[in-house]
């Protein structure tokens, strides 16, 4: 379906990233948010509390973090879709309802503008050290979508994609900005209301005596009932049977966390999304994502101006990870060279997808600024060697 | 009528006027023998049966732990959360859909210790929430440890030596964040608990009833208090009614009286209300009125 | 609430469900019920009616039930009476 053209603010606008995000939530259909304050992300929920009354939705700032990640899921049950926004130390915070979303399979989106930690660490720097939190932070096994945009144009663009993600997959979708990313002002074209695409909720047609709210129906991923109409379903985040009814046994687990997982591990291909340049010729590869990337790029090209062979691997979607495409490169290429704003995350992802036939060489930055470029550039040259 | 006859009714009886509010296919629940948390369920249950209210309207909302648990057992449209977190996540769903009747349940450790942040500011801000708080004075499901509540200096599972924090008294702390119903009435009054929930109904705004019950099981046993029959003969003993008490003087102790009654009825605009308010004056035409249901 | 003048009616056990708390003994105000010696499946001794005659369906044992196991009913020849 196409989106709702009240929240769509048609124009080229000369926005940072925090108001982008802001607005592709609102394209992408969401009219409530929870929010607690924090640097670098309050800008998104700032906006939002300004635009959503002229819209039709809510805004509430709660008293905390651990309140507003819950407080969204309500809303979500209540009908809207919805979203909060954080960062670090709130992310932190946040991370059980994380896993709540996930085991009750409640459609949402977490925005975390990553700053440098740990703790509190660099409220107004950057960082990218929350990429490993987003995909295990919460306790126990499920699987899970991240997003990195490396503009404000993407901030709008994959905000909108991130809920359709959550729609389709009724998954909680990790949005992973950084703070230059959402700090940057830079011109963002938003397209007609008719031009954006929109996954609307999957409600259940069928009779409240018929309907499993657990089921699967072979696409592995349950339709939902409104609730307020008569379904009477029970959601709980103990582990539960298709009736969503408690039921502890080791049987029912696994079917359950298994399905969880598999809804979105099956559906990796479609998911992951990379931007990809030079890899035909390519003897090195850059993997990088979020402002990194854009750093990256300078590097790439000036060793492209020395003839160097060098490819650009970036990715959009952190998780579900691209590995079957580091696997297939990793047969042909010597290294992969992967800068990031943390001491090695996707890095070890990289890494182990590569099986060890090509080298992967981490270039760590501990956060608070970016990487020099000519680092970049010196480990394309010393990875060729 | 013989007595045979009666003892031998079949399980398919479900004549029970609290039957269709159950999820009858989840009976026998995992409530000990003489806990009270079934017993505020039957109010509840006559409370909307007397109130009239369409049930599809109707959410109910739970925490963890015993109470907890109500969220399961009740055929409405239900939601078992994380621990503590109840209100909030009530809150979210009644803003996104104000045609919903919410009613929070849960126990006294999930509101009022790790869920205590929430309970204030709710009340503060005045969310059309009714909240049912029962109250048993310890943690219950995790094994009798100190609650925000437990009174003097009883002895639970963390405090072996006997409890030495002052406890909260949460109708005092209801209703000083601004809560504008407040009542407490413990399991032995059945009948005044469940005209207590239908008045909550009849309010909006953020209410907050809070229900005295026994835990049998880890509280009275711990605490040489007896069974659950011998604290229902307790409460009928020391329970006294004061309407309109001020709430700064009904704290509870291990052994002395329990005051109980609707101590406060007040109104005052609920959230939603002032939302909508301060953006039509601030917006004027500008301001869009929250669809019921989006999506 | 007890003696003759009242509204007569009729107290249903649902057996299984019963864990012997006692309150509906306890708490009947016309005094119907007794637990019997017999036991339900999970070891409870169940209350069984023994004054049928002084029921009044006010279903304060219902009310009072925490497991949903018992209920008191207005029996509708009895209001006739």
């Amino acid at each position: 379906m196409k989106a709702d053209p009240r929240g769509v603010l048609t124009g080229e606008h000369f926005i940072d990233g925090d108001h982008a995000c802001c607005e592709g939530a609102l394209a992408a259909g969401a009219r409530f948010a929870a929010g607690y304050p924090i640097t670098p992300s309050t800008e998104i929920v700032e906006r939002f509390a300004a635009r959503v009354p002229t819209v039709g939705g809510t805004f509430i700032q709660m008293e905390d973090e651990l309140a507003a990640s819950i407080t969204l899921q309500g809303a979500v049950w209540g009908g809207a879709k919805a979203f909060t926004v954080t960062s670090g130390p709130g992310f932190s915070l946040m991370m059980e309802h994380v896993g709540y979303a996930a085991m009750t399979e409640t459609p949402c989106v977490f925005v975390d503008v990553q700053r440098g930690g740990p703790s509190t660490g660099l409220p107004t720097l950057p960082a990218q050290a929350d990429m490993m939190q987003a995909r295990w932070g919460s306790h126990g096994d499920y699987a899970i979508i991240a997003l990195c945009p490396n503009s404000p144009q993407e901030c709008f663009d994959l905000t909108i994609k991130a809920f359709n993600l959550a729609e389709e997959f009724r998954t909680p979708v990790m949005f992973m900005m950084d703070e230059v990313v959402g700090h940057m002002t830079e011109k963002v074209v938003i397209p007609p209301a008719d031009r954006i695409e929109i996954i609307p909720r999957k409600y259940t047609q069928k009779p409240a005596e018929e309907f499993l709210p657990y089921k699967g129906n072979g696409a592995m991923v349950p339709e939902m009932a409104r609730t307020g109409e008569g379904y009477k379903f029970h959601v709980t985040g103990l582990t539960h049977d298709e009736r969503g009814y408690p039921n502890m046994t080791p049987q029912i687990q696994d079917k359950l966390v298994r399905r969880l997982q598999n809804k979105i591990q099956f559906a990796a291909d479609r998911i992951t999304l990379c931007e990809e340049e030079n890899l035909s010729d390519a003897d090195v590869v850059v993997v990088s994502y979020g402002i990194t990337s854009r750093v990256a790029q300078r590097a790439i090209d000036q060793a492209r101006e020395r003839g160097l062979r060098v490819g650009k691997l970036r990715l959009i979607t952190a998780w579900p990870f691209p590995q079957e495409r580091i696997r297939e490169l990793a047969g042909r290429v010597k290294a992969f060279i992967v800068p990031e704003l943390n001491l090695g995350q996707m890095a070890l992802e990289v890494e182990r997808a590569a099986l060890g036939k090509a080298e992967t060489y981490p270039l760590t930055h501990a956060g608070g600024g970016v990487h020099n470029p000519e680092d970049i550039l010196r480990a394309i040259v010393e990875a060729r060697r | 009528m013989s007595a045979e006859l009666s003892v031998s009714v079949s399980n398919e009886d479900l004549g029970n006027p609290v039957e269709p509010f159950l999820r009858s296919d989840r009976m026998p629940h995992i409530w000990c023998p003489g806990c009270g948390i079934g017993t505020t369920v039957n109010s509840f249950a006559r409370a909307l049966i007397e109130s009239k209210i369409d049930l599809k309207s109707v959410a109910l909302v739970s925490g963890i732990g015993c109470t907890g648990r109500v969220a399961g057992y009740v055929a409405l449209d239900s939601f078992h959360t994380t621990h503590g977190r109840a209100i909030p996540f009530a809150t979210g769903l009644k803003l996104a859909n104000p045609k919903l009747n919410v009613v929070v349940y849960s126990g006294d450790g999930d509101l009022s210790a790790i869920g205590g942040n929430h309970l204030i500011h709710a009340a503060r801000r005045n969310i059309d929430l009714k909240v049912i708080c029962v109250n048993n004075l310890i943690y219950a499901m995790t094994g009798g440890q100190t609650a925000p509540t437990t009174p003097d200096h009883a002895t639970t599972s963390t405090n072996p030596y006997g409890t030495f924090e002052p406890a909260f008294n949460l109708p005092h702390l209801v209703e000083a964040a601004g809560a504008v119903y407040v009542a407490r009435w413990t399991t032995f009054h059945a009948r005044q608990l469940s005209r207590a929930i239908g008045e909550a109904f009849q309010k909006k705004g953020f209410s907050f009833i809070e229900v005295i019950s026994p835990c049998p099981t880890l509280y009275q046993r711990r605490n040489r208090l007896g069974d659950g029959l011998e604290t229902m003969k307790y409460y009928k003993a020391m329970s006294k009614v004061r309407t309109g008490a001020p709430t700064s003087e009904v704290g509870l102790t291990m052994n002395g009286e329990i005051i109980v009654g609707k101590f406060v009825d007040r109104n005052r605009a609920d959230y939603q209300t002032m939302m909508r308010a301060q953006y039509a004056s601030s917006l004027g035409e500008k301001f869009v009125e929250l669809e019921a249901v989006c999506s | 609430m007890c003696g003759g003048s009242v509204t007569k009616g009729k107290v249903s056990i649902v057996v299984e469900r019963c864990k012997s708390c006692g309150f509906c003994i306890e708490f009947c105000p016309s005094h119907v019920l007794a637990f019997s010696s017999a036991f339900n499946a999970k070891g409870y001794h169940v209350p069984h009616v023994v004054h049928p005659e002084n029921c009044s369906g006010c279903d304060l044992c219902g009310m009072y039930c925490p497991d949903f196991a018992i209920y008191g009913k207005k029996n509708a020849q009895g209001e006739k009476q």
